[in-house]
């Protein structure tokens, strides 16, 4: 965290946003009625130059509910270092209030009761109504998107993308980085590129066949703003073709490429840059490894493990923000550079209270058009719940309880893995299930249910693996997902323990036996990377299953037992 | 839609002969070091080995490696059954020791690279580079 005596102007966030409240009893706090706009959008305009940093909207258009990590494991240098800290620990971090709006915003806890005062998140409309707020301070502001911006709902998947597309260029980004894009497939992704009206950066995106460059993505692009040069370098997520399905985008080959970063900072810098920002999809971990090894950085703009930070972090003298994901949060970082430094940064991460924001009625009709279509399809309820449904977290979340109990029941399998993936809105108890919901939180362009059979021996080496892309104490060896969901099946892990000793106790939990590493298994999955996948995909599966239900309940799940955390 | 056992079954994560599991450097690595270097001590650094850190296809890793000043630099990696990849050799006319090559890995290993200096004396480099099965990204 960053030192108090630190020379830089840095906002405190918590506490400049909404003053500091004497209110403790979250249920006396006046809510909406004290929470304003004015409150929200508050900033002393600093400096000279105004970045807006949005990432990892993952397709949402309209605002929704979600619901912050309870478990996000920090391993080596990393254990308990921002953004490693959840709940009561990170609320105490930032003198957040329990019960409050940023408390509400940044934490877990007593989620559902909050969310019913506090309400939605999100929706690129209200985003939308924030970046002219901004811009009516500083029109020249540069808009930055981090990419995971054109995959994760419906209508995005029907568009292949173009719903998004159409109303992110209504909202005028300066240039945008990329990963789930490509699972959009490399010619779908090479058609939308080629007609951007903004810059498509990304230093480690590279043609596959010749270990060069790519053609078609810039590594930075210059901005003339406050009467300084600011270079922009884009880094798109380094591990693609490992943790999504290579075979459809097989001309690009990505990786960290920490020299080529270093070489396209000299390149800048010898170029007159007065600032580099980088726009990264790095994850915050490995930009954080990222900022030790690279000189010249001054800001990374962080996305990819949607962590939602108030303060920037800190390393040597490169700041890295993060501004969250699926819409809840806009970043605003105000810098004052000088003389080809720079010299102070201010900064606040916005959260999008989307009953407290007006929304942009331009932007409203834009959105209703690109869903227009399929509204039938989108609101038709399938089923309901009685508990919260979310995902995030480093092991099960309710919403991936109930899919791996659909491809179990759906699928008759022993066993059932769902991805560990970081997007998916959250659903509060009482609330209708519909067909959007279900798509939210399983649309992507890989989505076959597999039914397959594995050896116990096999089982262990899936979460030996997957442990170690999580837990690896080195961050340049993680993919910044989640630990693989299981169901029908309990382990323990010991997080500290390296790759092959870290799964142990491995359960069938329909018989309580121990997992025998020469049986065979059923196993059904889904999001597999190899081609050639079958199976019919898994929101048909979810959505079977929950209308058989007709209301969800989710029990609580104990069967990953963690140690060493 | 109906959803039966008999539907056609899928492979699902695949490649179930795929070495995951760190492999360690084996005895013919040590072997194939000690008869480049006749036994004489290797210090680190003066050599540059890049290599991805997570392999996007095992069976073609690129690497590059460059040590100004060498005459040969010999590539190895620590956990194939057979750990040596190349040999270069740099001639007194090249006008950089740097060679760059794909490599197959079987499995998360080092890949180390140990240059023979102009005055005789050796020095490495070595870097770790992860194949996995991957397929959870955020």
């Amino acid at each position: 965290m960053i030192s108090r005596r630190d020379f830089l102007q840095v906002s405190m966030a918590a506490s400049a946003l909404y003053g500091v409240s004497g209110v403790g009893n979250w249920a006396r706090l006046a809510a909406q009625q004290s929470l304003t706009p004015d409150q929200l959008l508050e900033f002393e305009t600093f400096g000279n130059i105004s970045l807006i940093h949005v990432t990892d909207i993952h397709a949402q258009l309209k605002p929704i509910y979600f619901r912050e990590p309870e478990i996000n494991l920090g391993i080596g240098d990393a254990r308990e270092q921002m953004p490693h800290v959840t709940g009561a620990a990170f609320r105490k971090a930032y003198g957040i209030e329990d019960g409050s709006p940023s408390a509400y915003a940044l934490t877990y806890n007593d989620f559902s009761a909050l969310a019913k005062t506090y309400g939605r998140v999100g929706g690129l409309d209200r985003v939308s109504t924030v970046i002219n707020a901004i811009r009516a301070d500083r029109p020249d502001a540069l808009l930055l998107d981090g990419g995971d911006t054109w995959h994760g709902s419906y209508t995005c998947y029907q568009t292949a993308g173009q719903d998004m597309v159409n109303v992110m260029n209504a909202l005028k980004p300066d240039a945008m980085t990329f990963h789930w894009e490509f699972t959009l497939g490399s010619d779908r992704v090479n058609e939308i590129v080629e007609s951007l009206p903004f810059a498509a950066l990304g230093q480690n995106i590279f043609d596959a066949e010749w270990d060069e460059p790519a053609e078609l993505f810039q590594p930075y692009k210059f901005f003339d703003r406050g009467g300084a040069k600011v270079a922009v370098i884009g880094q798109a997520f380094p591990y693609m073709p490992i943790a999504n399905p290579g075979w459809m985008f097989p001309e690009y080959s990505f990786g960290i490429r920490d020299e080529n970063m270093q070489a396209m900072v000299d390149e800048v810098r010898d170029a007159g840059a007065d600032v580099v920002v980088v726009l990264s999809h790095n994850g915050f971990d490995v930009d954080k490894k990222m900022a030790g090894q690279v000189q010249g950085i001054d800001v990374i703009l962080s996305g990819h493990t949607h962590d939602a930070l108030p303060e920037p972090v800190l390393v040597g003298k490169t700041h890295i923000i993060s501004s969250g994901s699926n819409g809840k949060f806009v970043s605003r970082v105000d810098l004052d550079v000088r003389d080809g430094q720079m010299m102070g940064l201010k900064h606040k991460l916005i959260p999008i209270f989307s009953d407290v924001i007006a929304p942009d009625p331009a932007i409203t009709a834009l959105i209703n058009d690109q869903r227009a279509p399929y509204e039938a399809a989108l609101s038709e309820v399938i089923g309901k719940t009685d508990s919260l449904l979310y995902r995030r977290g480093n092991f099960n979340g309710t919403w991936d309880d109930l899919i791996c109990d659909a491809l179990i029941n759906e699928r008759e399998a022993d066993i059932a893995m769902s991805p560990g993936v970081r997007w998916g809105p959250s659903i509060l108890p009482g609330q209708d299930i519909t067909r959007e919901d279900i798509w939210n939180v399983t649309s992507m362009s890989y989505p076959n249910a597999y039914r397959t059979e594995m050896t116990g021996e096999f089982i262990h080496l899936i979460l030996e693996d997957v442990g170690d892309n999580l837990f690896n104490p080195d961050p340049y060896y993680q993919q910044g997902g989640d630990m693989v969901r299981v169901g029908g099946l309990g382990y323990r892990i010991d997080v500290t323990k390296p790759q092959g000793q870290r799964i142990s106790e491995m359960t069938l939990l329909k018989t309580g036996e121990a997992i025998d590493p020469s049986k065979t298994y059923v196993v059904a999955g889904w999001a597999s990377v190899n081609e050639g996948t079958e199976g019919p995909p898994i929101w048909d599966v979810v959505e079977n299953h929950i209308r058989n239900l007709g209301t969800v309940t989710v029990q609580e799940n104990t069967s990953v037992d963690v140690v060493g955390a | 839609m109906e959803l039966s056992r008999r539907e056609t079954l899928a492979l699902g994560l695949g490649a179930a002969f795929l070495t995951i599991m760190p492999l360690r450097v084996n005895a013919a690595a040590e072997d194939a070091i000690a008869a480049f270097t006749g036994g004489a001590d290797v210090a680190d650094g003066g050599v540059t080995l890049t290599a991805p850190e997570i392999a996007e296809n095992g069976n073609t890793v690129p690497i590059e490696v460059s040590a100004p000043g060498a005459a040969a630099i010999l590539i190895v990696a620590a956990g194939n059954p057979e750990p040596g990849v190349a040999t270069f050799n740099f001639g007194a006319l090249a006008a950089e020791q740097a060679a760059s090559t794909r490599i197959r890995l079987a499995g998360t290993q080092d890949v180390i690279a140990v240059a023979k200096m102009a005055d005789g004396s050796f020095a490495k480099a070595s870097a770790t580079v992860k194949v996995t099965i991957g397929g959870c990204g955020g």
